[in-house]
């Protein structure tokens, strides 16, 4: 069984560029509570928000550094540094434990060799924790690049490795 | 004639192979040149069933499930398009028990309609509510609304109509409505559902809330891990801004990043101002001072979803379903190791035990349930001895649990009832956003409190440890985030002290 019709390349981003993050923020820069939407393009276009990216925004919204960075370390989803080409979401949360998905979790983990957020060495994949992805009646379920799977085995498992193959 | 079948266009429908399965009937309508549409809905919400593949046939709408992309050709060559006899042939879906036993109101169009389609939207009944709402006028729709009993279904269950009131009563100016569709509760998805399968009654709900207060702008603030949702959303405020059905009011989506917390209201706002999404303290309530120090009515999406169907057809019609103080339908979902998994609106009051034994079937490994959490990660682990517990605001809060957003996760008899308790706290921790001491702190000692229980280490000791933590939690947090985490902790220790108490190898301890 595969995974699913839409190709999954994996994610491409671009190396920072000061014209580029400009661009993006000077697109948001008159709305109420830009910073959110900003860093959320930033990763979009960037894989992460980088330390350059960071003096970028504070310039532009007259924040210091240490807010706009307090902001993306907050928050679970912004990066400091890109995830690997592919990103695996793998819920935690207890709808999914109920099914087994803790064990099936570790399992995939250990085939790659890597911890909870972690990259694999060849940079192929990251997986992330995440705590609810509402798929909790198709539990244990996953996000693989944005693509919802559920009632994940082991079958599903090998499709996910197949899927981030070099 | 085109014969339109429909196949769900739902994250968890498309989770379980409903892409492929669209992929495989097109390609077989165009091989064998039938007069076929494909239409994307909603889901029904019988996600045991996903993907459930509908055609409307001259008897009505057949349905066909679980359909496997493999299955289509044979579906094709048995007469799927006449809805002809196949071993996935489920007959009409209104009249699965699962369906058939719910009163669906918020949930009445999910999975029927084209979401996308404002024509759909208005054939089916949409439209209605705004404009009786604008019959009523402000003060009117206000009264209408707390008439019904209808109550906040994010999980407070504070009544909408008083919260309205209040916002309304605040000077005219700059007012904001807020959707929360931070649906971060483990075994919820109805916010998700209506995003994706019925957008344009989320859309009209808060345009009649402006309407209703006098507040011209909205925000829809939708977590990050539905980028289906999102999608759909936008699309639909496309539609509905092109169409003039805003009527001026100003409508965005706001995408979270994924921190719990931020469901909470007042964190809510501060991610929408771009910052830490931490608590504020209250008062001010964010309908005196909320967004931008603005009066704001933050309501879940649920309830706002709800409020067209509520002017429609009248706050009585609402109010009559229920019972006590628990007024209209509840959209209960039935997740985790549940046999028949999915959505099921139904008034308040059924009890937990006809829930999970009844209409969810029981277990899905066919073991006997052992505990069911209800109302997400803060919610209490009840045991089958409470059963008997009516699905009510009032009945769970005195038995020490929470409604919640609705979300009934079942474990079977191989939970580990100890380690759900240090799953509580350890998730405490991890989204706590820092600003009180008891939730930073507590959850954390808390969690390595349950490690040593978890050893054997003066177990009794600290068991009394736990609870004052509990109590210290409870009393002392700024939101329900510390606030109602004793809830899970307390319960497990309290319905299932075995678990607390066996011997355990070293290796599976923590």
């Amino acid at each position: 069984m595969g995974l699913g019709s839409a190709a999954r390349s994996g994610v491409a981003v671009a190396a920072w560029s000061e014209a580029e993050g400009s661009a993006i923020i000077g697109r948001h820069i008159g709305r109420p509570g830009p910073l959110l939407p900003i860093l959320h393009d930033l990763q979009t276009a960037f894989g992460c928000v980088s330390a350059e990216a960071v003096v970028a925004v504070a310039e532009a919204l007259n924040l210091t550094r240490a807010e706009v960075h307090g902001v993306v370390g907050f928050y679970r989803d912004f990066r400091r540094a890109p995830a690997g080409r592919h990103v695996l979401k793998l819920c935690r949360a207890e709808a999914c434990q109920s099914m087994g998905g803790e064990v099936l979790a570790r399992q995939l983990l250990d085939r790659f060799a890597i911890g909870w957020d972690g990259t694999t060495a060849d940079g192929r994949l990251t997986v992330e924790a995440t705590y609810c992805l509402g798929l909790c009646a198709c539990a244990p379920a996953a996000m693989l690049d944005g693509q919802p799977i559920g009632r994940l085995d082991r079958a599903t498992l090998d499709d996910i490795v197949r899927e981030v193959e070099p | 004639m085109t014969t339109r079948i429909l196949v769900p266009g739902d994250a968890a429908a498309r989770a379980v192979g409903a892409d492929r399965v669209a992929a495989a009937l097109q390609a077989g309508i165009e091989r064998r040149g039938l007069a076929a549409a494909i239409v994307r809905t909603g889901s029904r919400g019988l996600f045991w069933l996903e993907p459930m593949v509908e055609v409307e046939t001259a008897d009505g709408r057949i349905a066909y499930g679980p359909v496997a992309a493999a299955d289509v050709a044979g579906l094709l060559d048995a007469g799927l398009l006449e809805g002809k006899p196949h071993a996935l042939r489920l007959g009409r879906p209104e009249e699965i028990p699962f369906l058939k036993r719910q009163t669906r109101v918020t949930f009445a169009r999910c999975g029927i309609v084209d979401p996308q389609s404002l024509d759909d939207y208005r054939a089916h009944g949409g439209y209605r509510g705004l404009a009786r709402a604008r019959e009523l006028g402000p003060a009117g729709t206000v009264a209408e609304v707390t008439a019904s009993g209808l109550r906040g279904r994010g999980g407070a269950g504070f009544p909408a109509g008083v919260k309205w009131q209040t916002a309304a009563d605040t000077p005219a100016g700059t007012k904001y409505i807020v959707c929360n569709a931070d649906e971060g509760d483990s075994g919820t998805y109805a916010d998700r559902m209506l995003m994706e399968g019925d957008p344009f009654a989320v859309i009209e709900g808060m345009t009649i809330a402006g309407y209703a207060v006098g507040a011209a702008m909205g925000y829809l603030y939708i977590r990050s891990e539905y980028p289906d949702a999102i999608l759909a959303m936008e699309r639909a405020i496309a539609t509905a801004r092109h169409a003039g059905v805003l009527d001026g009011f100003g409508l965005e989506v706001r995408v979270g990043a994924g921190a719990y917390v931020c469901g909470e209201e007042t964190a809510l706002l501060e991610s929408i101002e771009g910052r830490r999404g931490q608590v504020r303290a209250k008062p001010p309530l964010p309908a005196h001072r909320g967004l931008f120090g603005r009066p704001t009515v933050v309501n879940n999406l649920v309830t706002l979803a709800t409020v067209p169907a509520i002017l429609a057809d009248g706050a009585a019609a609402y109010a009559a379903l229920g019972t006590g103080r628990s007024r209209g339908t509840m959209p209960i979902q039935l997740a985790g190791n549940v046999r028949h998994g999915g959505l099921f609106e139904a008034p308040f009051g059924l009890t937990l035990g006809k829930l999970v034994e009844t209409v969810g079937g029981g277990t899905a490994s066919g073991r006997p349930v052992r505990a069911v959490q209800v109302g997400g990660p803060l919610g209490a682990y009840f045991p089958p001895a409470l059963f008997d517990t009516p699905f009510d605001y009032e009945a769970f809060a005195a038995r020490d649990g929470l409604v919640g957003h609705g979300g009934v996760v079942v474990f079977d008899d191989t939970v580990d009832m100890a380690h759900q308790a240090r799953f509580a706290l350890e998730f405490c921790g991890i989204e706590s956003c820092g600003k009180c001491t008891p939730c930073r702190i507590g959850a954390v000692r808390g969690k390595e409190t349950v490690d040593r229980i978890l050893a054997g280490e003066n177990r009794d000791a600290n068991l009394a440890l736990i609870e004052d933590l509990c109590q210290t939690l409870r009393d002392g947090s700024l939101c329900a985030l510390g606030g109602f985490t004793p809830f899970p902790v307390m319960s497990a220790i309290r319905h299932f002290p075995e678990d607390f108490r066996r011997r355990r190898l070293p290796a599976t301890v923590a």
